[in-house]
């Protein structure tokens, strides 16, 4: 299977990089600093729904590390190739171009999911003295993972149309900001944008995940917003390869 | 009915935006020939490659590889292809043998058989004892190995290699020449070069591009014929430099007299006529012939003649 083959490469990589053991302990004391200052903050408040009171902001806490951490694990996806000059190579092997874009997606999904279930071991810790339900808990990963599809699928269509690292990361927290920024001065925004803007927010389609709650268009949302960036990603490929760019 | 060619271009053209870089190329290249691709810097020859390796499609032309169209069957064309880039990338941070596997895997080649392809890559390129190190950490010898070696994987029928031989140190360049000539009869090998002897010692046919056009093609014999009517031959005399080249001047045989570094080299209709005037004039003089041997026009410049009528030409 090609696409396994790019993502198994692709793994090789990071799991080699420095990068990604600085970014995987950056990411993972900061979600274990705020998961101990939430939970002081749920004990003080004598807080006894944990998934309204604890999980909710923890799971927003993530959401926003990941917002800081993906556009750095995605800006070498093709950027670093198109560096090298090794992404014209790939062109020249019985691969479609579709088997790359997928690997790599797959690829830095699974870091994402990786450090995402690390995470994990926060509400592992409160069970062990504590009832916890699963629901809420699963409901908020879920959006995790499907935001983080979304993240990684944004940077990866940045990452394709430069060979600058540093330009695709810039470039990728734009996006992934506009974003979230978009419906934050609700009151200011005309209440007419203010209802066509917030559907197209990721962040306020996360809420819902956090609370516990699983809804169908928000889930179809999210996969349209991944699936859209994979086909943008591929057009961008095939449009600067018809001008003969590297 | 000849044949299927391994690779034909017809009418080839790649344009850039407002840049022509190809402008009308069209060729044939024989299974099994060895054949160079010459130009100097800038004539289309990388892009030529390039298109032929399916990394980008022709603006208009017809390309076949192995019978294949590249437009319509880009991924037969492919398949039947081993390419080396110029300047070979790589990843710094894979092994070598890690990387040969990555290319293995995307050429897809089974898993049963993959170790041994790979291992048979290694050995042609003299890499097994560097298998286990990462690519960033190789010489610039062997990183090209390495390039050489992802081509060959999977043996294709149809290599396609682009400066093979830039920026290696002499030696290299011998060991990759001798890796080149191994593998004749095996594999269509069309090969870009401005590194003409490469190309004399290599290949059957050389064809010849300048400004994006095709301004030669044929044997290196058959291009040394078509270009140099006159003949060379070098005179070294012990007389004094500026009366010698006088008194050459003036014989009627001798059509030029370019004085060199302790001689002089004339030129005329025929070596014997050119070596009767030297000797006539030499022992008119009272001179000493101390040296008196016919040239051989080199490759060089051959190639310099052909890219200057394609300068003229366009």
């Amino acid at each position: 299977m090609i696409v396994l083959a790019v993502a198994r490469k692709e793994l090789a990589l990071y799991f080699g990089s420095l990068l990604f053991y600085a970014l995987a302990a950056v990411f993972l004391v900061l979600a274990g600093y705020r998961f101990y200052t939430n939970l002081g903050f749920f004990v003080l408040m004598g807080g006894t729904d944990l998934a309204r009171g604890l999980w909710q902001y923890q799971l927003l806490d993530v959401e926003g590390l990941l917002l800081v951490l993906v556009p750095l694990l995605t800006m070498r996806l093709f950027a670093e190739e198109r560096k090298l000059g090794t992404l014209e190579l790939l062109w020249t092997y019985p691969v479609r171009d579709a088997e790359i874009v997928v690997g790599k997606f797959v690829a830095c999904l699974a870091v994402v999911v990786v450090l995402v279930a690390a995470t994990a071991v926060h509400p592992a810790m409160v069970a062990r003295l504590y009832v916890v339900r699963p629901g809420p808990l699963l409901a908020g990963y879920a959006g995790l993972v499907l935001l983080g599809a979304a993240f990684v699928g944004c940077g990866l269509f940045v990452s394709a149309l430069t060979e600058s690292q540093l330009v695709a990361a810039a470039a990728t927290y734009g996006i992934l900001f506009f974003f979230w920024m978009v419906t934050w001065n609700e009151a200011a925004v005309s209440e007419t944008a203010l209802r066509l803007l917030v559907p197209f927010s990721l962040f306020d389609r996360f809420y819902p995940f956090a609370r516990g709650a699983i809804d169908t268009r928000d889930v179809a949302y999210l996969g349209l917003f991944t699936v859209t960036c994979l086909a943008f990603t591929l057009f961008a490929l095939d449009t600067r390869r018809w001008r003969g760019l590297r | 009915m000849p044949p299927e060619p391994a690779l034909e271009v017809r009418d080839l053209r790649k344009s850039f935006g407002r840049i022509e870089a190809v402008a009308g190329v069209s060729f044939r290249v024989a299974a099994g020939e060895i054949v160079g691709f010459l130009g100097p810097n800038g004539a289309g020859k990388t892009t030529t490659l390039r298109i032929l390796a399916g990394i980008f499609p022709p603006t208009s032309g017809e390309v076949r590889v192995a019978g294949h169209d590249v437009m319509r069957e880009p991924l037969a064309c492919r398949r039947a292809v081993g390419y080396f880039p110029e300047y070979a990338p790589f990843y710094p941070d894979l092994s070598v043998r890690a990387y040969l596997d990555f290319v293995a895997r995307l050429k897809r080649i089974p898993r049963r058989a993959r170790a041994d392809v790979i291992g048979r890559a290694l050995a042609a390129c003299a890499l097994e004892t560097v298998a286990h190190r990462r690519v960033g950490t190789l010489s610039k010898g062997y990183r090209q190995r390495v390039g050489l070696a992802q081509a060959l994987l999977g043996d294709p029928p149809i290599l396609i290699l682009d400066e093979p031989t830039i920026g290696l140190d002499p030696g290299q360049v011998v060991e990759m020449r001798e890796l080149l000539g191994g593998l004749r009869g095996a594999r269509t090998v069309f090969f870009s070069s401005h590194v003409i002897a490469e190309v004399a010692a290599l290949c059957e046919r050389v064809i010849v591009v300048a400004h994006g056009r095709l301004v030669a093609e044929g044997s290196p014999a058959e291009l040394r014929e078509r270009l140099h009517r006159r003949r060379r031959a070098v005179l070294r005399v012990d007389g004094p430099p500026a009366e010698v080249a006088a008194a050459l001047g003036a014989v009627p045989g001798v059509l030029a007299v370019e004085p060199t570094a302790g001689g002089f080299v004339l030129e005329g209709e025929d070596h014997a006529e050119l070596a009767r005037a030297a000797g006539d004039v030499v022992r008119r003089h009272g001179w000493t012939v101390l040296e008196l041997r016919p040239e051989a026009v080199g490759l060089e410049e051959i190639f310099l003649g052909l890219v200057g009528d394609g300068e003229r030409g366009s």
